[in-house]
């Protein structure tokens, strides 16, 4: 977190920390690549925002090393990292103008007036902030604030941003604006950017990798789509978004992937059993399971019975119950759904064999 | 009790008789001080004409205002540094400052400048102790001037300084002192630049309440002044019991109170009253 306009690479080594008898974080061991956009996703109290502090070096962690491009830095001063930090809420100087603002890192840094001048009115028009310079923090909206302060996070070249839930005070539209903004800002400094959130639609569309934390616990890193459609357990499985649960039996190895019964018709997967045998949980996303007529013989189906939709505009969901009484909530075309419910009848649910995934029994 | 505090006419009600007991017990002889300020000894604003011409008056007056203003620059200073323990300490930090600031509330001020007089006379504890080591030879005149007037009354006015900067200090997002750690900015440097000026309306509030308090004082500057710092308050009580002058008394009286009530509309223009509790 040194050399300003260099990406930094982080390693954590089995963090650790304890308040009193708290633990509010286990063994965390994670690298943090060069330029990349990680964020640290999971729900309040997962975490997260304690390992954020502790790369800020606000936190000082209870056990565990922190390198940052392979020098100790886990005793070093929050003001001598000098990563780039954005809160939550913005943490604005009130008594500051927007200029003032975003010179505050330089003139901290002891540079020259002329080129703080030029580089806060570099970064002011970055942000898109030119004719706000003077206005005080209060004078602007929660969109304005945001890019004062990214624009003060990222003025003194930062090798790591971090941004702690930054977009939780913004209305929906804005911050879809604001996420775009940020991806850009990404693209355009290079700098390795942590992110913190609890919603994870915003971690999928904005990150390179997606870390998720429980009860203090990183429990799995890896890109959007990674931990989205092969979640390690059923926290993650469930915390990414909505998926439907089927219990299976009888799950062993079948060359490259595995075999099991469902509702006591032969199903298969491209995934191997490697940590489950015998009974465990089948997952799949509403999105990838579709109605038929009928399963055709080796196809991965189930019988089941509509009973409510939802109109979503696009698409419908569709819940349904299994013969054996599994719930099912499936997204489709409109007129499939509507098809499907006026029958009344047995329709069939079939799905992939990529698409489904292997979890163990019971438990996370 | 929620619904009848609500209640404008419940809330008028439970104020009247501190409204009452004002005006009766203050404004309504106060009147009759701006009467005689006109009338005696013979109506007209010849009171008035004697103020600007009367060098004891002025001398005075101006004395009372320097006093005031070190006053407060000495408790507003003090009341700061012990607000910042007492609002961000530690746990046990918070106990003493707290022990410090309320202590004094429960004595009376005319024991407090009693006490005063045995630590800084000629033969107190503080010149005795000073020669014992040699460190000087004669004693410090420390009292009967204007450095006991000034002791005696920082020492009282230090707890109310407090309050008003509590106030901003408590209210202040902590996130904001993180972030300037974060950019780079020492611990000194966040507190001159941040902190500081973050609580800029406690500073106000807290050294017009100094300041205001200190024009109105009498027993510690009649004590540790012993008669040779006169401030205007004692000279009020001159004017009316002693010379008796009752006409030039009541205009000092009067010209104080417009200049506090000027002080307090500039003050009031600036800072909510809220944020000096």
């Amino acid at each position: 977190m040194q050399q300003p306009g260099r990406a930094a690479e982080i390693k954590a080594i089995g963090i650790g920390k304890s308040f009193g008898s708290f633990r509010a974080l286990d063994k965390l061991t994670l690298d943090i690549g060069r330029g990349e956009f990680l964020t640290l996703l999971g729900p309040s109290g997962s975490g997260k925002t304690t390992f954020l502090m502790i790369l800020a070096g606000f936190v000082q962690p209870t056990e565990g090393k922190l390198l940052s491009d392979g020098i100790d830095i886990t005793d070093r001063p929050a003001e001598q990292r000098a990563a780039g930090m954005v809160f939550q809420g913005y943490a604005l100087f009130p008594h500051m103008s927007v200029e003032q603002n975003v010179a505050f890192p330089l003139k901290v840094r002891k540079k020259s007036a002329a080129d703080i001048k030029k580089r806060v009115g570099e970064m002011i028009e970055r942000v898109g902030l030119v004719g706000h310079e003077k206005k005080l923090p209060s004078q602007l909206s929660g969109g304005q604030q945001q890019r004062v302060a990214l624009a003060r996070a990222l003025v003194f070249e930062p090798g790591v941003l971090l941004l702690d839930e930054p977009f939780s005070a913004l209305d929906k539209s804005l911050r879809g604006q604001m996420q775009a903004e940020m991806k850009r800002l990404h693209q355009e400094t290079g700098t390795t950017f942590v992110f913190v959130t609890h919603d994870q639609s915003e971690a999928l569309a904005l990150s390179s990798r997606v870390a998720i934390f429980n009860h203090g616990k990183l429990l799995q890193v890896g890109a959007p789509d990674e931990v989205y459609d092969r979640p390690d357990n059923r926290f993650v499985a469930e915390f990414l978004g909505e998926i439907n649960m089927l219990p299976l039996k009888g799950v062993q190895p079948d060359g490259n992937g595995s075999t099991g019964l469902c509702e006591d018709r032969a199903v298969s997967m491209h995934c191997k059993a490697e940590k489950v045998r015998g009974d465990a949980i089948l997952a799949i996303r509403p999105e990838h399971m579709s109605i038929a007529r009928e399963a055709a013989v080796g196809e991965n189906g189930i019988a089941a019975t509509a009973t409510a939709s939802t109109y979503l505009g696009a698409a419908t969901k569709l819940d349904l119950t299994t013969r054996q009484g599994a719930k099912v909530t499936v997204s489709v075309p409109n007129e499939v759904a509507a098809a499907a419910l006026s029958k009344g009848n047995s329709v069939w649910l079939t799905w992939p064999a990529e698409k489904g995934f292997l979890l163990p029994n019971g438990g996370q | 009790m929620r619904g009848i505090l609500s209640d404008r006419m419940g809330a008028a009600l439970l104020m009247a008789p501190l409204l009452l007991f004002l005006v009766l017990a203050y404004a309504w002889p106060f009147l009759g001080v701006v009467k005689w300020s006109f009338t005696l000894p013979t109506p007209g604003l010849g009171q008035y004409g004697a103020l600007l011409t009367d060098d004891l008056v002025q001398s005075v007056f101006i004395r009372t205002l320097r006093i005031a203003a070190i006053v407060t620059i000495v408790s507003v200073s003090a009341a700061y540094a012990i607000t910042v323990v007492w609002v961000r300490g530690t746990p046990a930090q918070r106990l003493i400052a707290e022990f410090c600031i309320l202590v004094p509330f429960w004595i009376s001020v005319l024991t407090r400048a009693f006490g005063w007089v045995a630590l800084l006379s000629n033969r107190g504890l503080i010149n005795t102790w000073l020669q014992s080591i040699g460190f000087i030879s004669e004693p410090l005149t420390l009292v009967r001037n204007e450095f006991g007037v000034i002791v005696g009354m920082s020492h009282f006015l230090i707890p109310f300084a407090v309050f008003p900067l509590a106030s901003a200090m408590r209210s202040l997002d902590e996130r904001v002192l993180l972030a300037a750690r974060g950019l780079g900015s020492s611990r000194m440097r966040t507190f001159w630049t941040v902190f500081v000026p973050m609580t800029r309306s406690g500073i106000i509030g807290s050294a017009m309440i100094t300041f205001v308090f200190s024009l109105g004082f009498f027993v510690t500057p009649a004590i540790l002044g012993g008669g040779r710092s006169v401030m205007i308050a004692e000279l009020i009580y001159l004017r009316i019991f002693q010379s008796p002058d009752w006409g030039l008394g009541a205009a000092i009286s009067v010209v104080l109170v417009v200049f506090v009530g000027a002080l307090m509309a500039i003050l009031f223009r600036d800072v909510k009253p809220k944020e000096l509790v």
